[in-house]
């Protein structure tokens, strides 16, 4: 590695500019980072809606306290997002939207889309 | 160095096909659960019965099984991302950097029984 060390390097991602697309890219990542935790939440969620009539109504009221409902929230709010982001990531996959201004215009899709939804998903759970 | 074993499939571009199916069953399986739950407000004893029905449980096995091999791509993906010699000298020092491969071999086992557990799980409740 002593040939190769010596080529520029440059990973230090605060001194990138952070164009819109490259948050939206970035913050799919960590979604899909945190789902992997979410799915935990998800399961005993389905557990507990079909274990018995009580945890099913438990569940459906969501009786349960503030930060439960929080947590479920932050579970889906990074679901909502990661699959609108990942729809976009599918279409660019096939070809579609690939120029710089279609870039940034779905991004901001991405966001606006995903916002309006998680909104709505909070107001659902309260 | 990144030694030459890719994830999950054959090769980068197999990945690459499993990651995409994998997502548009999650995303079918998706758009049903939100059919069920929000569109149809099941009382507990229909929700119960349709997950006793055959195809539902199939629905939701390949849904068990989508999550695990999409997530095991992604999470493998980004260990070999970050967790490699080059960055780890970077963000910290030679010493860390020396074991980049100790880490990496850390965390992708952690992800492979994290997701086996859920896959368990799973099984569990849907035939419980
Ligand atoms: C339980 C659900 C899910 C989990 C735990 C999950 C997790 C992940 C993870 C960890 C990654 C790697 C991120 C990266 O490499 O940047 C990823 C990538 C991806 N996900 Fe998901 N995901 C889930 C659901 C979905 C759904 C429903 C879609 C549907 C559209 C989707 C679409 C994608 C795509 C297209 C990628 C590839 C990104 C790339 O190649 O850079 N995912 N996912």
């Amino acid at each position: 590695m002593t040939v190769n060390d010596k080529r520029p390097v440059n990973l230090d991602l605060g001194s990138i500019d952070m164009p819109l697309p490259a948050l939206v890219s970035i913050t799919h990542r960590v979604t899909g980072l945190l789902l992997v935790a979410g799915v935990a939440v998800l399961l005993w969620l389905l557990d507990a809606s079909l274990a018995s009539e009580e945890s099913f109504s438990a569940i459906q009221a969501l009786t349960s306290s503030f930060f439960c409902k929080l947590i479920i929230w932050l579970v889906l709010a990074a679901l909502i997002y990661h699959t609108v982001a990942g729809i976009k990531h599918l279409i660019n996959d096939m070809g579609v939207g690939e120029t710089l201004e279609a870039g940034v215009a779905s991004a901001k899709a991405v966001l606006v889309v995903s916002l309006v939804l998680i909104v709505l998903m909070g107001a659902l759970i309260w | 160095m990144v030694t030459a074993v890719t994830s999950l499939g054959r090769s980068g571009l197999s990945d690459w096909v499993i990651q995409r199916v994998t997502a548009l069953v999650l995303l079918a399986y998706l758009v049903f659960i939100v059919l069920a739950v929000f569109a149809c407000d099941l009382s507990y004893t229909e929700w119960k019965g349709l997950f006793e029905q055959t195809w539902v449980r199939v629905f939701s096995v390949a849904a068990l099984l989508s999550t695990a091999m999409h997530a095991w791509i992604g999470l493998w993906c980004i260990s070999t991302d970050y967790l490699i010699s080059r960055v780890l000298r970077i963000k910290f020092n030679d010493a860390v950097a020396a074991r980049a491969n100790y880490y990496r071999w850390a965390f992708q086992a952690a992800s492979a029984i994290v997701l086996f557990t859920y896959v368990v799980w799973g099984f569990q409740i849907l035939w419980s």
